[in-house]
């Protein structure tokens, strides 16, 4: 059989798509299957996955899909469309739907990196807390117990302010 | 610094320095950051990107690290011009694209390099030669905080740096390097190692990045996850692995030495002689065999060809650099025959 493409090479590979659920059967020599391949490349794009991801239901119609960030205007339904957000504040607007999503890319929902200039309480809780832990896990491991529950009770008393 | 001395000199990531750089020939970080008071930039309109501009170029020309860098507005630079920052991996792809309102700053060693108004409003690179992952963060941390110093970031202190894409939130941070593998591909264990790398949270791209195929035995590994650890963590992570890949890389040379030097040295004869003698040569090509010149020069088969000049040669065979060595426009072919003329002149004494 001859490359239904190119008509010239053998035809080699089943090649296999699906467009608008309608599915095609190809038969395709080597080259063309690679020149295939890479077009199908073009198509994907992170902002297709990330469409997928976000649970968006069909149509604009949803509420959910309505949800419209006050900053920029952005709606969830944008969102869906090209996988990028509008501004920092989409953040928060799109928050419920937002975390759900992240806990999936990131398995976590917590920023526990640098923290920006002017929040340098953030940052200084944040490193005597990991101190103290590292402080604590020696004191266990030393079998210190008693010097390791005062570290424990110090480690929740910053964890509530 | 002009933009006609780039063309001159030799960006510091290639020269073929610092730790294992016989395997890991560039280490890189980049940050992504963008500004609270403008939307994204795909999102903005122009007043606004205007304004990511000015206020990006009031802020950079306070700071030291920038005294004599290079300050290009894209939409002036020819086709040539933007392929060739692309090819020294000072831009994206991406920020060739859509050239207005887009600008890219470049320190005077092609060390740090800063994409204004990409995906994100900030893209901050630094590139460094060998396996220098920490040494490259503590300097992308403190050009960070002089720009944070004097704009003000989109952050929040639960989800921390905001990004245009969810998959780069927290951190904003990609660490990666750039890791030459001959002899895990050709022991063919390249696949098994790639994808428990993919286990570990990391992920390998080819030598231009995002979107490009691995070529030439040459692979750019870098975390996936941006949220949820610390910078340091993340580092450290890449860090502990990249070292493994090194070992890896190693025992596969030893190994081929002791069990099949006389294929390994005919492979390495072969990609000389035919750099030597081709007359014409595409880049794809080019690169493949430069990679195997490359491993002859680590293992010690080669002692006439220099690792810095061979480092510089993956760069200028690359097509904006032929044009621009010719001063012209050229066609495939007529690159091909550049290519393979400018090979020789550097590989035949």
């Amino acid at each position: 059989m001859l490359c239904q493409l190119c008509q010239k090479r053998e035809a080699t590979i089943e090649f296999t798509e699906i467009i608008n659920d309608e599915v095609i059967q190809l038969h395709l020599c080597e080259q063309c299957a690679h020149e295939k391949g890479i077009e199908m490349e073009q198509h994907f794009s992170i902002a297709d996955l990330l469409a997928g991801m976000g649970d968006l239901t069909e149509g604009a119609q949803t509420k959910e899909a309505a949800a419209k960030c006050p900053a920029c205007g952005m709606t969830w339904y944008d969102f869906g469309k090209i996988g990028r957000l509008g501004c920092g504040e989409c953040y928060k607007a799109f928050s419920q739907n937002l975390l759900p999503l992240l806990k999936r890319i990131h398995g976590s929902t917590r920023h526990t990196g640098k923290a920006k200039a002017g929040t340098a309480d953030a940052t200084t809780k944040k490193s005597e807390l990991q101190e103290l832990r590292q402080k604590l896990q020696r004191a266990i491991e030393a079998e210190e117990f008693e010097e390791a529950a005062k570290i424990r009770d110090k480690i929740r008393q910053i964890e509530k302010k | 610094m002009r933009f006609d001395d780039l063309w001159t000199q030799t960006g510091e990531w290639l020269k073929g320095i610092g730790p294992n750089s016989d395997i890991v020939m560039s280490s890189r970080i980049r940050l992504a950051r963008n500004f609270a008071k403008y939307p994204f930039p795909h999102w903005a309109k122009p007043a606004q990107l205007e304004g990511v501009l000015s206020d990006f170029e009031k802020a950079y020309k306070e700071i030291n690290y920038f005294n004599s860098a290079l300050y290009l507005r894209m939409k002036e630079l020819s086709g040539t011009d933007k392929q060739m920052l692309l090819e020294r991996h000072l831009i994206s792809r991406e920020h060739i694209t859509n050239p207005e309102y887009k600008s890219v700053l470049i320190g005077d060693r092609e060390i740090i390099s800063i994409m204004v108004n990409e995906e994100d409003h900030l893209r901050i690179q630094v590139l460094q030669s060998g396996f220098n992952i920490q040494d490259t963060w503590k300097l992308t941390n403190k050009i960070d905080d002089e720009i944070d110093k004097r704009l003000d970031y989109a952050y929040s202190a639960d989800l921390g740096y905001y990004t245009c894409c969810p998959t780069n939130v927290g951190t904003g941070l990609r660490a990666s390097c750039m890791v030459h593998l001959p002899c895990l591909v050709m022991t063919k264990q390249i696949n098994q190692l790639l994808n428990a790398i993919t286990k570990m949270g990391l992920t390998a791209r080819g030598f231009f990045g995002e979107g490009t195929e691995a070529s030439g035995n040459f692979f750019q590994i870098s975390n996936q996850v941006t949220l949820g650890h610390s910078e340091e963590e993340i580092i450290d992570n890449l860090e502990r692995i990249i070292r493994q890949v090194i070992d890896y890389e190693n025992a596969a040379r030893k190994s081929l030495l002791a069990n099949q030097r006389q294929l390994l040295e005919d492979k390495i004869s072969r990609a000389v002689g035919t750099l030597k003698s081709a007359h014409l040569m595409t880049s794809e090509e080019a690169l493949v065999l430069l990679s195997e010149v490359r491993l002859g020069i680590d293992l010690g088969m080669i002692k006439d060809i220099d690792i810095n000049m061979l480092n510089e040669l993956i760069i200028q065979i690359q097509p904006a650099h032929l044009q621009k060595l010719e001063g012209k426009h050229l066609s495939a072919e007529e690159r091909d025959v550049k290519r393979a003329e400018l090979i020789q002149s550097k590989l035949v004494r």
